[in-house]
């Protein structure tokens, strides 16, 4: 998401204004604390359930800091709006959720609001959790009252004015939350309702794969039409998706069980947590979430389906041909100097891992006409792709690419960047590469 | 023919621009510091400073490193007259089979002249690119904080005395 | 320079069939006249003559020769140190000369921890007995008795005064001389050379890109190699297009014999693409050869195996009811050298010259002979070196290598360096185990009966023969690997330890010797002790907790030998071991071993943090105790038991080769992580205890397995589970330890 100045029109201030003061007038019960209940209260089975729950939910993610412990919050979340924290919710009784009672935590889920009966930031996706059935947050409730209580203040949230004032969110829910438990569709199978209950629930996956208005919501329309999050591109998984070659639902099981299809792609940015968490949860879950979004994007039509062949076939051409230099230079658009060098970095930097058979190396690298990074509207991903490498959870085995950001001019990233774009993505240059580059140089290691 | 900044030396070399840097350092210019670990960016036996920053040699390709500073073991000090850090690993008798040592040497070098006073921490995470087989790293670690302890002294020194 | 082994031609062709002893100086007679005699000091057992082990030349310059080789352990330091002591010279007039088949004396392979107590002993009794010569020389040259002579700084000094240097005395065939069994070594107490923690000799070079590795060597006129190996063991090539090859540019040959590929450019990334072309024009024939990595170990225990009792009787002593039981698993696991393998090999006038970082080169020299088809004399091996290599890694393959191409392409050196991808999946692995233990414990925490069984792979496939070098199984005539061997105790391969160092009553170990191996295996640092003690020490702990005996009590008492007792207590009182407290997620543990029951003696505790959620361990503080006899280089040793102790933890925590039924898919370091910086401990503390005066006992693989059992008993300790399988991965961990 990009920090555009948000700055809305008379009509819609006009209705801003009247119901942020009819949500501010709405006073919200505080419910009573309770004393922290002992691990022994929860039958062990619902806290095994939990945990599976908390994997798709992928709570570690945001409620754990960089070097914090598990649960114990404190990692900061940019949104366009300034930074909010994860907060703690292991059962410390002080700085952690130890006195919320079971209706506390099913309201914070159901409603985005806490035991004190203030409003949460969106930013916690209770416009996904909604959904949840009772006895899941039963059971996640299990879950994370038995974790380890760690002393740890949240840090304030950094937001800017109006967006720091935290009754506001009411306005914002009667615009755009609605609330409700998941539905299952009764023409689709059992697995295909499991797994859009879990896509749409607790696996919050339109938080990153749905654009977003300018107050922060989910277009409700554009569900899964592409979205963003802390920088990286979350692709389209709906008709629009951007993959050179359609995904079927045992290539998406691959690659969210493993973090790897070799036709696709590999789990990298924030979806390597995603990857990472699935890896425990038992296989039918993931298969039904694959099941569920393979249906997203519909049959693919002609056009898709020549893309596919085309990719497909200059996957398995490229590796054939030597010496690299001059293929590369027969191949470019015309004299461009900038895509000349761009082919020459390939050539150099690249070219030994990510062309498939010129090079036994441990299983090859991904053949760049098949990668998604190319195809997204922005240069984003590949950007940072190029820049930090991917490498595995540590001392976990992995595939393994080193990062450039180092080896590599800003020039040079750019020229490689609009290379890669027009040779393997065979798609019109990306826009933004200069900003993308410059946004992904500030990310810290 | 591609010319290379190395050590301060203008070189050039008559090389496929492909060429990865650590080949042209060893086969061409004979230069032993940067060792031939992986070959794919995975181990950082290959370190070697380009402009400042340490990069993995045995990745990046001559044509990219035209124009830049490119700064190898050898010139940090020789056997006779050893640089701060080599001095400091020497000290620190911070080897076993030594293979590994001079990439971490680099990368090391790479992060005091960014920052001179890293934290234990700072210098893990630092060398967290570079591979020990022999389970030479505490002495690595200790040797780094030698190194920085004696650089910063040599600094305030030489601003001390004014030169 | 002296080239014995030519000269000898003759005595060889009569000697008959190719016999594994290796002994070429022309003195063979003499060695074997002083064999008849009271034993003498380690290596000078097979080689006697003073000279053969130090020579000095007319101005005082010593060199000294071993046959043993640098590995990155220190050893040619502590040699230097062993030296200069018994000669009184100060160190840097020594040059030492490591194994060379034309130069030094053979002694076998370095390993097994054996270079001190071979090669240390050998040359500190020869150069006590050369100080004894010289000073007799001195006595005779300055007219003076010898007990008013004294020696310092390499001359013999009279009580007047007059001084003669070492150089003016030696002469002629002076130390030509074999040596005695008894040798008037200097008194421990005053050592002045030994016993310190001197600077090594290697590092300086080292860390100022001096040319020491034979990844180094630049000889006029090289050219570079690659070999192309088949991507599976059992792969047969079917078809070769190497036209495209031909064209590139530098090439200058493609070397194909059989299913072996190589190919030669002028330059060296010339020749990485041009192998890449050949690699891309192959096509090869694969076979299902590998079990399933899911079912491996009982796949292991259904093995043909030859079974042995190392310990106690043919009958399993009664356990009845109470009896504790456990089985310990230990997967493939990698040397994982940093610089893959490198060789350089010459063919000129007769002779193939191959610079090697093997650890064997006689051996080497043989086996690359008889895959030449040519005479032991016709090869000569010189050792360079190269990463550490932690046992038999593919260094020796890469030696075959450049010895068959070399012989391809004669006249111009050429340089063989092995791909990371290659060295990970071609290299011999430290062979998967399974062990059992069955104790009864008496009524009063004492272990009533004992029995332990191994199972195991070969633990070593050296060349000696030319079927054990992988270049030499894909000629058109290949070489089979021969029939593998258990190593015999008290040494022992996959049973090395497997007798523990306890005083038990009723108490029997069985091993049982695979002998054939679905991957290929050799010699892993430490062998079969890294399982065993794991297992044996692990096993302690849980006997400990069913006696409800403190795990440091419960081994001391099962004890009899003092120094044990020793290790013991100095890393429990280092540790802090009796007023450690525990916190949250953290656990203590401790383990014990005598490397061979024989070697140097390490008892290692330490404490560890399991991440509940992740049930990522991280070591956080590790304390040794250490005791190898007669310290050399007491810096060095903690140095080896530093860094066995981090190698441990990271194959402990970490390592397992992959496999699926055709190809090795561990290919590089993503695939098969081993320890980085993140995962350090907090501190590693090693506290030697020196004992001057005793025999040196080998120390360089003394922490594999006790660090290995620390750690499990640790992490025991912190979560209750007691895993018994390695590595203790995160995975592995969390399913045990539960949501």
């Amino acid at each position: 998401m990009t920090a555009r100045r948000v700055i809305p029109g008379p009509f819609v201030s006009a209705a801003l204004a009247t119901t942020a003061f009819l949500a501010a007038c709405t006073t919200l019960s505080v419910l009573a604390p309770i004393e922290p209940l002992s691990r022994s209260s929860f039958d062990p089975a619902m806290v095994a359930k939990g945990a599976q729950l908390a994997a798709i939910g992928n709570c570690n993610v945001c409620h754990t800091a960089a070097s914090g412990k598990p649960y114990a919050g404190g990692r900061p979340l940019k949104t366009p709006f300034g930074t909010i924290y994860g907060t703690n919710i292991t059962p410390d009784p002080d700085t952690g959720i130890g006195r919320w009672s079971e209706s506390a935590f099913l309201r914070a889920m159901r409603e985005g609001i806490d035991r004190e009966g203030r409003h949460l930031y969106p930013a916690f996706p209770y416009d996904h959790f909604t959904k949840v059935t009772g006895e899941d947050i039963k059971a996640l409730y299990a879950f994370v009252m038995t974790r380890d209580p760690v002393r740890a203040e949240t840090p304030p949230n950094e937001l800017s004015f109006p967006f720091n004032i935290r009754s506001l969110i009411g306005a914002w829910k009667v615009l755009y939350f609605k609330r409700g438990v998941f539905r299952p569709d009764a023409a689709q199978s059992a697995e295909w309702n499991r797994g859009a209950y879990l896509v749409q629930g607790l696996g919050h996956c339109g938080a990153c794969h749905t654009p977003r208005n300018f107050l922060g919501a989910e277009k409700k329309r554009s569900d899964q039409a592409g979205g963003e999050a802390e920088g990286w591109h979350g692709p389209a998984l709906d008709a629009a998706s951007p993959a050179p070659v359609p995904w079927t639902a045992e290539q998406l099981y691959q690659y969210l069980r493993t973090g790897l299809d070799d036709l696709h792609a590999i789990a990298a940015g924030p979806m390597e947590p995603v990857v990472r968490n699935l890896a425990a949860v038992p296989e039918q879950y993931v298969r039904a979430i694959a099941t569920y979004v393979a249906t997203l994007a519909g049959q693919p039509t002609a056009v898709r389906k020549k893309k596919a062949e085309d990719a497909l076939l200059q996957a398995r051409d490229e590796g054939a041909a030597y010496p690299r230099i001059e293929r590369a230079n027969q191949n470019t658009a015309g004299s461009d100097r900038g895509l000349q060098n761009g082919a020459a970095v390939y050539a150099g930097a690249c070219a030994d891992c990510h062309d498939q058979g010129r090079h036994a190396s441990s299983g090859g690298a991904l053949h760049l006409a098949l990668g998604t990074a190319m195809t997204i509207p922005t240069s984003a991903n590949l950007i940072r792709i190029t820049l930090e490498g991917i490498q595995p959870p540590d001392s976990e085995p992995g595939r393994w690419m080193p990062g450039y950001a180092d080896a590599l001019t800003d020039e040079q990233v750019k020229d490689l960047v609009t290379f890669i774009r027009a040779h393997f993505g065979r798609e019109p240059p990306w826009p933004d590469v200069a900003d993308e580059l410059r946004k992904a140089r500030q990310v810290k290691p | 023919m591609i010319t290379l900044n190395v050590n301060g030396k203008r070189r050039q070399v008559d090389v496929d621009p492909e060429t990865p840097l650590l080949y042209v350092l060893r086969d061409h210019l004979e230069l032993n510091g940067a060792k031939f670990g992986c070959g794919l960016g995975q181990c950082g036996a290959c370190t070697v400073m380009a402009d400042g920053e340490a990069i993995l040699s045995c990745v990046v390709p001559v044509s990219v490193l035209q124009g830049r500073r490119i700064k190898t073991l050898e010139g940090l000090g020789t056997i006779e007259s050893p640089g701060p850090l080599q001095h400091a690993f020497i000290e620190e008798q911070a080897a076993q089979c030594g293979f590994c040592i001079p990439g971490m040497i680099m990368r090391a070098q790479a992060l005091l002249e960014k920052n001179p006073s890293p934290s234990q921490s700072e210098i893990r995470q630092a060398l967290q690119t570079n591979l020990c087989r022999c389970g030479t790293h505490m002495r690595v670690l200790r040797a780094v904080e030698r190194a920085a302890r004696t650089m910063k002294a040599a600094d305030a020194a030489r601003r001390g005395s004014g030169r | 320079m002296n080239e014995p082994g030519i000269s000898r031609r003759s005595f060889l062709a009569c000697s008959g069939a190719l016999v594994v002893s290796f002994s070429l100086w022309p003195e063979l007679a003499a060695a074997q006249e002083a064999r008849k005699a009271p034993a003498l000091p380690g290596s000078l057992k097979s080689t006697p003559m003073l000279d053969s082990w130090i020579r000095i030349d007319a101005k005082g310059d010593i060199t000294v020769f071993t046959g043993k080789v640098e590995l990155g352990q220190g050893v040619k330091t502590a040699l230097v140190q062993v030296a200069a002591e018994e000669l009184v010279v100060e160190p840097r007039r020594i040059e030492l000369v490591t194994a060379d088949t034309s130069r030094t004396p053979n002694e076998g392979y370095t390993a097994g921890s054996q270079s001190m107590q071979d090669s240390g002993t050998a040359i500190l009794n020869a150069a006590a007995q050369v100080r004894v010569i010289l000073v007799g020389l001195a006595s005779k040259r300055l007219d003076v008795p010898v007990d008013r002579l004294t020696v310092q700084q390499g001359a013999v000094r009279a009580d007047d005064g007059r001084t003669i240097t070492y150089g003016e005395l030696v002469a002629g065939q002076a130390l030509h001389v074999p040596a005695q069994p008894q040798s008037p070594l200097r008194n421990p107490g005053t050592r002045t050379v030994m016993g310190q923690s001197m600077p090594r000799v290697d590092i300086p070079a080292k860390l100022t890109g001096n040319p020491i590795y034979v990844q180094d060597l630049r000889l006029p006129g090289m050219v570079h190699a690659r070999v192309v190996r088949p991507p599976s063991y059992g792969a047969r090539l079917r078809t070769l297009d190497t036209s495209k090859v031909e064209k590139m540019p530098g090439v200058l040959k493609i070397v194909r014999d059989g299913d072996y590929l190589a190919v030669l450019a002028e330059r060296e990334y010339q020749a990485v693409t041009a192998m890449r072309a050949l690699a891309k024009g192959a096509t090869w024939e694969e076979q299902s050869t590998l079990p399933a990595q899911a079912g491996l170990y009982a796949f292991i225990q259904r093995l043909p195996s030859q079974d042995t009792v190392i310990l106690g009787s043919q009958t399993s002593p009664g356990f009845g009811a109470g009896a504790i039981e456990a089985t310990f698993r230990r997967p493939y696991q990698m040397h994982g050298s940093i610089g893959p393998s490198c060789a350089v090999g010459l063919a000129r006038d007769e002779t193939v010259t191959v610079w090697t970082h093997s650890q064997g080169v006689y051996p080497l020299r043989n086996a690359i002979a008889e895959m030449l088809r040519v005479t032991k004399e016709r090869v000569r091996c010189i050792h360079m070196e190269g990463s550490g290599c932690y046992g038999h890694n593919a260094a020796d393959d890469a030696g075959a290598d450049a010895a068959l191409i070399a012989v391809a392409f004669p006249g111009r050196p050429v340089r063989v360096q092995f791909m990371r991808e290659q060295e990970h999946t071609w290299e011999p692995f430290g062979s998967a185990m399974v062990s059992s233990a069955r104790a009864r414990l008496d009524g009063n925490g004492k272990i009533a009966a004992w029995q332990y069984e191994v199972w195991s792979g070969p633990h070593s496939t050296r060349p000696g023969t030319a079927g054990n070098l992988a270049p030499a199984r894909h000629l058109q005539a290949p070489f089979e690997p021969p029939v593998p061997k258990p190593i015999p105790q008290p040494t022992g391969g996959g049973d090395r330890n497997a007798i523990p160092y306890y005083r038990i009553e009723n108490a029997r170990a069985v091993h049982h010797f695979l002998m054939s191996a679905p991957l290929r295996v050799s010699a892993l640092r430490a062998l079969g002790a890294y399982h065993n003690v794991f297992a044996i020490e692990s096993f302690m702990d849980e006997l400990a907790l069913a006696a409800r005996i403190d795990p440091v009590a419960f081994r001391l008492r099962h004890l009899g030998d003092a120094r044990a007792h020793d290790v013991i207590r100095t890393a429990a009182e280092r540790f802090g071991w009796l007023a450690w407290r525990k916190q949250r997620g953290r656990g203590r543990g401790i383990a014990f071993a005598r490397y061979k029951n024989l070697a140097a003696y390490a008892a290692i505790a330490c404490e560890v943090e399991v991440e509940r959620e992740t049930g990522r361990v991280r070591m956080v503080r590790a304390v040794a105790a250490v005791d190898s006899g007669e310290a050399v280089n007491p810096d060095g040793i903690r140095n080896q038991v530093e860094g066995g102790i981090i190698q441990s933890m990271s194959w402990t925590l970490y390592e397992s080769v992959t496999f699926n039924d055709i190809r090795i898919t561990s290919a590089d370091w993503g695939s098969y992580p081993i320890l980085r910086f993140s995962n350090l401990p907090d501190s590693v503390e090693v506290h030697v205890i020196n004992r001057p005066g005793q025999p040196f006992l080998g120390t360089g693989e003394a922490a594999q397995g006790p660090a290995a059992a620390a750690i499990a008993n640790a992490v025991a300790d912190a979560t209750g589970a007691r895993i018994r399988e390695l590595p203790l991965t995160a995975r592995r961990v969390k399913k045990a330890i539960g949501v």
